[in-house]
Formats: structure tokens, sequence, C-alpha cells
């Protein structure tokens, strides 16, 4: 269970030593104290390690990360978890921009706020976050799922592709070519699903969401554009 | 990429450790901005004299500006009590004679340029890495209300002083800039037949000198930076500083960062949290994301204690 302060170590060593873990490693449980907005902690992990941060973490802690769970108490900077291929990110606070952006698979939950732009470009993340998302939340997001509990800012779901939204509350103004479709059962399961990951099994009624996606008339191609090319 | 910081405190008991604290917040923000560095200190007593005016005056070193100082006070009969710190020296003037000052330095000391102009406000920006432009002014030492820093990158223009925030277009008025803004040719030829006097063709100066000029026609802190939001275009996060007053506002894509703090002695603003992790109490303090758009202002009353924050 090693413990690293980062105020009397240098964070490319924690950086490094998380980088040499083993798959069958031993060393499963770490701890990280004093991260003082750091940048890049814990970034590029490719391990089944848990990494428990004691503070606020500055830009793209956890980002790429693959199998680890990365769980910050406290807030978290521009861009956590960006593109994350598996594993979990937990913050416990509020992230600030960019939340899960690019990211491809994993779980991402925020149990306050998101800034602007969360899952911005995702391509198969899940994030859930349990407070309100900001403005040009999941622009031109990709694949995976964006759970909001709360609010959407404005212009949510830009240029939108394949990503699948459901927010509770308001939806300050939806973004080029995003539109409300119909909740049907299986995005009812869907929802419950993602919740129960969350660790929200029961908490909250699935059926309070609303589920918004593509209009698809943005990305495909349209022959009446032919000839502006 | 630039830095900024800014720290308001609500306990007078933190006061003369501002110095000291905002030295460290501007010092956390070289990797954003190690080409330059500017600050200003509003200090905790100011100008003795109700009438009088702080008048602080940049050069190309101490024997200039003392030999310069020296002039003016016998060409205009004057009698000034003068601070020296480093390329910088702080006149305390008759507010009444301030205009004549200014024409005669013009006119007689070139190269020496009036920075800023206060009952309470000193400016201080110089060329070099924060920590360095901190030390050669003893920021550490300064004691005061409030303050605002800023570290920059120059991307757009020639490493200068006068590329340096903050910038300041009225009395006891600051600004630094995160951003940039692209209506600033437009707005700046307005403003100028306003009456409004800029120095450089810089865009935050306009950005100052635009709120100086709302201020100017009755509009609180609070109103110039809301009425901002539709007269200026481009992107920016901006830290205000008057005599009492301290106010934050991001456009309303919010491109550049910003994080604040707030316990019951301070309020404190970084470009990034990292900033702010010397503060005493940080822990404990609410830690937030300035929203877009958004005006967040604090004033002093003249009773000499913090009023919470007025939106």
């Amino acid at each position: 269970m090693p413990t690293f302060d980062l105020r009397t170590a240098s964070l490319r060593e924690l950086n490094r030593a998380l980088h040499a873990l083993r798959p069958d490693t031993n060393e499963t449980h770490w701890t990280i104290t004093g991260p003082d907005g750091a940048h890049a902690i814990a970034a590029g992990l490719d391990a089944p390690v848990s990494v428990e941060i004691e503070g606020n973490v500055g830009y793209y802690c956890a980002g790429m990360n693959k199998l680890a769970t990365v769980l910050v108490n406290g807030n978290a900077g521009v861009g956590v978890a960006e593109n994350m291929i598996s594993g979990l990110v937990h913050v416990r606070g509020d992230a600030s921009q960019s939340a899960g952006a690019t990211a491809h698979g994993g779980l991402l939950i925020v149990d306050g706020n998101a800034g602007a732009r969360c899952g911005i470009s995702m391509k198969g993340i899940d994030i859930v976050v349990k407070g309100s998302v900001g403005h040009m939340s999941a622009f031109m997001a990709q694949a995976g799922t964006l759970t909001v509990l709360g609010d959407a800012g404005e212009a949510l779901g830009d240029s939108l592709y394949e990503a699948k939204l459901y927010v509770r509350g308001s939806v300050t103004s939806l973004g080029a070519d995003c539109i409300e479709k119909e909740m049907r059962d299986e995005h009812r399961k869907d929802i419950a699903e993602k919740l129960a990951a969350a660790g929200l099994a029961g908490e909250v009624d699935p059926s309070e969401f609303r589920r918004y996606g593509s209009a698809r008339s943005l990305y495909h191609f349209h022959v009446d554009n032919a000839g502006a090319y | 990429m630039c830095g900024i910081v800014g720290l308001f405190l609500k306990n007078p008991k933190l006061e003369p450790q501002l110095g000291a604290l905002l030295s460290k917040m501007l010092e956390t923000m070289t990797d954003r901005g190690p080409d330059s560095a500017g600050f200003a200190v509003y200090g905790s007593d100011g100008v003795s004299a109700a009438s009088d005016v702080k008048l602080t005056l940049r050069g190309p070193g101490p024997e200039a500006l003392r030999a310069a100082v020296s002039k003016l006070e016998q060409a205009l009969d004057l009698n000034v009590s003068a601070t020296e710190r480093d390329t910088h020296i702080v006149l305390a003037v008759p507010g009444t004679r301030e205009e004549e000052i200014r024409s005669w330095l013009k006119t007689n000391a070139p190269g020496i340029d009036v920075v800023s102009a206060g009952r309470r406000m000193e400016i201080y920006k110089e060329v070099g890495l924060p920590a360095s432009v901190a030390e050669r002014f003893a920021l550490e030492t300064m004691a005061g209300t409030h303050g605002i820093g800023h570290t920059r990158m120059a991307t757009e223009s020639a490493v200068t002083t006068n590329g340096a925030h903050p910038f300041s277009t009225g009395t006891d008025e600051c600004l630094v800039h995160n951003g940039s803004l692209s209506n600033h040719n437009d707005l700046r030829r307005r403003l100028r037949r306003e009456g409004l006097n800029f120095a450089t063709q810089n865009d935050t100066e306009v950005a100052a000198g635009y709120l100086s000029w709302r201020m100017r026609e009755g509009a609180s802190l609070k109103e110039a930076l809301e009425s901002s939001l539709s007269d200026l275009d481009g992107f920016f996060t901006f830290v205000v500083g008057t005599e009492n007053g301290f106010a934050v506002v991001r456009d309303p894509i919010a491109c550049k960062p910003a994080v604040m703090a707030e316990t019951d002695d301070y309020v404190a603003f970084g470009s990034e949290y990292r900033a702010l992790v010397g503060l005493p109490g940080i822990d404990q303090a609410r830690v937030f994301e300035p929203e877009p758009a958004r005006v967040y202002a604090w004033e002093r009353s003249t009773a000499d204690h913090a009023s919470g924050e007025r939106h």
C-alpha cells in the first residue's frame, strides 16, 4: 500500500513508479497526498490498481487511463480522464472543463458539477455527473453515454454523432443537430445500469430523465450539397 | 497563455501579509507566463490627505527617476514625497496638480511613464521572470487590502514593459486580462472620442479604458463589467480592482481558465488552483470555477470592512 506525498516527492517520480507497475503487481492500492493542483497526476496508467488522491488535482488527472481506478477526494482541473480507454475515474468534488474529453471507454463519475464541454468528442466512455454540466457538453460526441442528474448548459450535444445523452434536469439549449428523442424501456434500462455503476442504484428513478441524440442530418452526406465540394 | 491572480482580503488582520501571499501566487504562475510580470497593490492606508494622489512612475533606473523628480520639483515649485522601488518611484502629490505634473513629465522626461494614479493603488511591472520581478519591487513586504497580478507569455507582440499588465486607465482602477479582444481598434477610436487616453496599441488597455469610461458615466463596477459582455468581442477572463472593489468576469465561451476560493478571510482568484495552495485555510475554502458571463464582485464598505459578494 504505497503512499506518495507530492510535497516531498516529485510528480515525475510518482508517475514513473505507477507506469512501471506490472499487471500482476501486489501494490494494488496507492495513496497520494499533497496534490496541490499539480497537472497530469496518475496519467497514463495501464494496470488494474487503485489510486486514491487526497486533495485537489490540476489538469489531465488520470488522462489516458487504462484498467486503473483513480479516486480524487477533491476537485479536478481541466480534462480529467481525458482519452480514458478503460477503468474508473471518480471525482468526489467538481470537475472543470472538458471532463472525459475524447475518451474511448471506462466510467467517469463526478459527484459535483462538471464545467463546460464535458464529454467533448467522447468515443465510448460512460460519464455520470451527479450535479450539472456546463455549456457545449458532448460537443461532437461520437459514442458512449453522458448521464446528468442536474441540468445541462447551452448548446448540449452540438454536432453530435451517436453518443446518448440523458439529462434529468433542464437543458438551457440544444446544439446544432441535437434533438430530444423518445425514452423507451431499453433507455431506462441503460440509465439504470449507469446509475448502478455510479453507486446510485435505487436512489434515482430512470424515468425522470429525458433522452437527447443526433438528428443525423449533419454528418450524412446529402446529395444536394454535391456542388459545394 | 498568461497567468492571472488576485487576492481581496476581508479580514484586516491579513493585510500586512498581502504582498507576501500575492508574490507566492504570482510565482506559481511562472509556467503560464515567464516573459514579464506585473502587479497592482492597494495599500492599507493610502495617501495622507484627502486631496492627495499617488503617482507611480516607471523609468530606466533609480538615478534617472530621481533626477527627473528633482527637476519636476524645481520646475513646478513642488515638494513631493517619493518612495523608490527599483525602476519605479511612487510620488504623493496634490490631486489638483496631477494634470500639470503629467504634462510636464510628458514634455520634459522622455522615457519616464506614469504607470498608475490612485489614492491607494500602486502598479509595478517589468520584463523578466515573475519571481525576480516580485523581488525587485519587494512585493513581499507590501501591505494592503487587495491586489492583482499577471504573468505574461507573449504571443502577439514583443516582450516589453509596456505590454505587461496590469493596465490602468483611471484613478485607482486597474485590470489584468487573459485572452485577446478582436474589436479593440474600433472601441479605442470610440473611447478616444469620449476623451480617454491610450498609451499603447494593446487590446487589454482598451478593456481597461472601456470600464473606466463606463464607471465615469455612473455605472458601478459590476454594471460596467456586465455591459462589457455585450460590447467587447473576443475571449477574456478579467480580474479588476478599484479603490474598494474587486471583480471577476469571464466571456460567455469561457476559453480561459479560472478558479476562485472564498473563506471568511479572503476571496482569491487564480488561473489555476495551483496558484491558491499557499493561502491560509485553503483546505477549508469554498473552491469554485466562476461561471461564464457572470460578474462576481466584492466591495469593501467605507467603514473599512469587506461586504459579501454582490450579484
